[in-house]
């Protein structure tokens, strides 16, 4: 089967995936013992009051019927209005996507430009003290929380060297230096626990590939070291490495929401973590029905990554 | 300029922490221009690691060179450096692997791995390197060469990978060329052709080869002169027509002795009672559906039907890919069968639920080829004989006597039972396996390819303790093997199998005598050194 015609069909697949992630959701939402209308009225308010802003809401009909409304809706592309921000949940979440887009992004390419180099080096040196300090590191990246990582640079960076801002985030219209410097600090954080795995990953998958027969046949053929190792063995060696990437990156989305309190960066985590609190229904259900989607996507770009990395994979 | 192109003299490898302080000592020999001279020798002979200490690609930091010295055309490769010996490997010397699967890097073109030599060694163009990599792939006659210089190597057969090898490894016209068991991964015809092209390359450009190799068979098919190498040291060598015929040393005497005969015994006919009968088997794999109309259905066996009687060993004979191992795996149902009928003791047990076909688990019992892999390394082999007959309701302690007379059966210390498989070599291994397939009681063994992990004289000793068996237990055993020589001495009967089909059946006798299938006598004419009684030379 093509390429293409292979791509189609995950595509396609999405969809009823996307369905069972928004049933879930406003099932979950809809099941906890708490109301949306009663934290918007306030502690004073009557109960005619909460009635009145329930009706509003939409929140009395019968839950299919809520649910028709809202699938309907989403797919028309219009996401509703937010309970508690009182604005439409797109506008809400395009002006929140910007800061943890670029959070997510910066922290990827720290986390990979630092890790498959260390991996590889590790992996080259096996057994030296540089491979027991890159493993050393990974173990510590590891079992150290994303706040205490995250309040230390702080604490090195901004208070003690004041070299960079404590917190905050600054829009990229408004400079792109200044974006830089606001986001180094969180994405440092968050990313020392992807250089732990990544590393870790490409030292363990490459270490198995420098052992197998093609490596000596290269170095029969006179090739170097540096070739054997790029052209030979980290090709090979990818499709794992590819795979922790990927994970990585799903699992960004949780490391984000935390991160985003630490640094207060007015983005899609904190936006999250806010709802949640409101019991904002159509922000929850918005937010999550994107991550969901990212999720989804990264997968099929990695399983499209395999076919492009090893021609034996095919679909 | 001397004729030769290759002298070690006085050769010593120190290997850290190996069973012995030397991979190979006081290793002499030379290789001429155009002469191929084979080194045999069991595993761990040191006979590869003569060979990757000429190429300089010992593994670092287990194996160094102690002393002594490697010549080639006079130059000393011991004292270059690293930058040198890169320069002169690929281009004055180079290397064919026993695996034409794994010495292949699986993501990159064949043509791009032939091109790399040419990108590493020359000043050549893309466009120039490209018109040699197909005059050479020419060369080895690969066909459609404009084809195939684009593909993977997943997408060729293993005796087109290994003339991948051999063309990138002289493409550049070496002096030297080694050659590391390059056709032992390949089945017979394969093989045959593999070694008629090593022939023709060598004889077009003078190259000298060493050549290593386990198979007398090869030896004498190819080989200008033999070394025989034993526990890291030299015990013969000289012309090879005067090691095959009359070898000076006790110990290659007794590797010729245990090379099996193609000539087969005489066997009177087997006439005990039918304990394995199938009918018109077939096995598919893949199949279309409503979904995927264009899904691949290959057949891997196609009506075979055959008998084993109490006391007589089948063999099944095939080249890879025949189907030998898939009607294993059906008789045993380690497969579903697609259609057809099995018949043990006469039960049909094709289409039984594997509820009421548990019970007969116990009469049908598996050797498998690689007894490194098919004991689990974290359990003690008594563990491994006990575990089928607790299964069947015998206590422990009685399954453990049973376990040590065992032991005892295939010549083996019975307490023993208490170490691990890693504590035992391959032969004893397989030994191992075979106590644990009788510990079932079993009525058919089944051996696929029981003997082909093992050295020649190993071998020997494993295949004489199956017939000792089969006698004492009044076994039946059908017995998958490539080999023909080992066939003609453990058979029966034989059955040739090619593309799922069984062509020919007899006694091994006829089969031997005069094989009437065309594939058959293809296989035979394949076999390497079929003129050479081995055996009676020693």
């Amino acid at each position: 089967m093509s390429m293409y015609g292979y791509l189609f069909r995950r595509l396609l697949g999405t969809i009823p995936v996307m369905l069972v992630v928004a049933v879930f959701i406003f099932l979950m939402l809809r099941l906890t013992p708490s109301d949306p209308a009663a934290i918007i009225a306030g502690d004073n308010a009557t109960t005619e009051q909460v009635a009145q802003i329930r009706s509003q809401l939409g929140l009395d009909r019968p839950m299919i019927e809520q649910f028709v409304i809202w699938s309907g809706r989403v797919l028309t592309g219009n996401l509703g209005e937010s309970f508690f921000f009182k604005k439409t949940v797109a506008a809400l979440i395009s002006e929140r996507i910007e800061p943890t887009l670029s959070l997510a992004l910066f922290t990827i390419l720290i986390a990979v430009f630092v890790a498959v180099p260390l991996g590889v080096l590790a992996a080259h040196r096996h057994g030296s003290w540089i491979d027991r300090i890159v493993m050393s590191f990974s173990v510590l990246g590891f079992s150290v929380p994303v706040f205490v990582i995250g309040y230390l640079l702080i604490y090195l960076f901004a208070v003690y060297l004041n070299w960079l801002p404590v917190q905050g985030y600054q829009r990229i219209s408004e400079g792109v230096g200044g974006w830089a410097q606001r986001l180094i600090l969180p994405s440092v954080t968050l990313s020392v626990i992807y250089i732990a795995l990544i590393a870790r990953m490409t030292r363990t998958s490459v270490l198995e590939v420098l052992s197998e027969d093609y490596i000596r046949t290269a170095r029969a053929k006179g090739q170097s070291e540096r070739k054997v190792m790029f052209r030979h063995a980290l090709r090979n060696a990818a499709v794992p490495i590819v795979t922790v990437i990927g994970l990585g990156v799903a699992l960004l989305i949780g490391g984000v929401v935390v991160t985003e309190s630490v640094f207060t960066i007015p983005g899609l985590g904190r936006l999250t973590v806010d709802a949640v609190l409101a019991r904002d229904y159509p922000t929850i259900q918005a937010v999550i029905l994107l991550f969901s989607f990212v999720y989804v996507m990264i997968n099929l770009a990695v399983d499209m990554i395999y076919t492009i990395l090893d021609p034996r994979i095919r679909y | 300029m001397s004729n030769t192109v290759l002298e070690v003299s006085d050769l010593s490898v120190a290997i850290r922490g190996g069973d012995r302080p030397h991979a190979v000592q006081g290793i002499n020999l030379t290789v001429d221009v155009n002469e191929i001279v084979c080194v045999v020798g069991e595993s761990g002979s040191g006979k590869s690691v003569t060979a990757q200490a000429v190429m300089g690609l010992l593994p670092k930091g287990a194996m160094q060179v102690e002393s002594g010295s490697i010549r080639l055309q006079g130059d000393q490769l011991l004292t270059k450096s690293d930058t040198e010996l890169r320069a002169i490997r690929g281009t004055r010397m180079a290397m064919v692997f026993q695996e034409p699967m794994t010495a292949l890097n699986p993501v990159e073109r064949v043509g791009d791995q032939i091109r790399e030599v040419l990108e590493i060694h020359t000043r050549l163009d893309h466009k120039e390197q490209r018109a040699r990599v197909l005059e050479m792939m020419r060369a080895v006659h690969l066909p459609d060469p404009e084809q195939m210089i684009d593909a993977y190597p997943h997408q060729l057969s293993g005796g087109q990978r290994q003339r991948i090898m051999i063309a990138a490894a002289l493409i550049l016209d070496p002096a030297l060329l080694i050659a590391d068991e390059p056709t032992t991964a390949l089945d017979v015809t394969t093989q045959a052709q593999i070694l008629k092209l090593v022939r023709e390359m060598q004889g077009r450009t003078k190259t000298g080869v060493l050549f290593i190799t386990h198979d007398f068979g090869v030896v004498s098919e190819i080989a200008d002169r033999v070394v025989v190498m034993q526990m890291g040291r030299i015990v013969e060598q000289g012309p090879c027509e005067e090691v095959l015929r009359a070898p000076r040393e006790e110990y290659t005497r007794m590797l010729l002795r245990a090379v099996p005969s193609m000539t087969p015994p005489k066997r009177s006919p087997v006439t005990g009672p039918v304990v394995l009968q199938t009918e018109n088997l077939f096995k598919t794999y893949g199949k279309r559906s409503l979904f995927q109309p264009k899904a691949r259905v290959v057949a891997a066996v196609k009506d075979v039907s055959l008998t084993v009687r109490r006391g007589e060993t089948l063999g099944i004979v095939g080249e890879s890919g025949s189907g030998k191992s898939t009607v294993a795996r059906c008789v045993a149902r380690l497969v579903d069968t697609s259609s057809g009928g099995i018949k043990i003791d006469g039960i049909d047990i094709a289409a039984m639920r594997e509820a009421k076909f548990r019970p007969m688990r116990r009469r049908v019992q598996f050797i498998f080829q690689d007894p490194y892999r098919s004991l689990n390394p974290r359990r003690t082999v008594g563990e491994a004989i006990i575990e089928g007959p607790m299964n069947f309701g015998v206590s422990r302690k009685e399954a453990l006597q049973r376990a040590r007379d065992l032991m005892a059966i295939v010549h083996l210390p019975p307490a023993a039972i208490d170490r691990f498989p890693h504590q035992f070599s391959g032969g004893q291994r397989q030994r191992i396996c075979i106590a644990r397939a009788l510990a079932m009681e079993p009525e058919l063994l089944i051996g696929d390819e029981p003997v082909s992990a093992l050295d020649v004289s190993v071998q020997d000793q494993v295949l004489k303790l199956l017939d000792e068996v089969r006698r004492k237990f009044n076994l039946a055993v059908l017995f998958i093997t490539h080999d023909l020589r080992v066939a003609a001495q453990v058979c029966d009967r034989i059955a040739v199998m090619q593309r799922g089909v069984i062509v020919e059946q007899g006694t091994t006798a006829e089969v031997f005598a005069a094989p009437q299938h065309e594939y058959t006598r293809a296989l035979f004419d394949a076999a390497p050194g079929r003129h050479q009684e081995f055996a009676a030379s020693a």
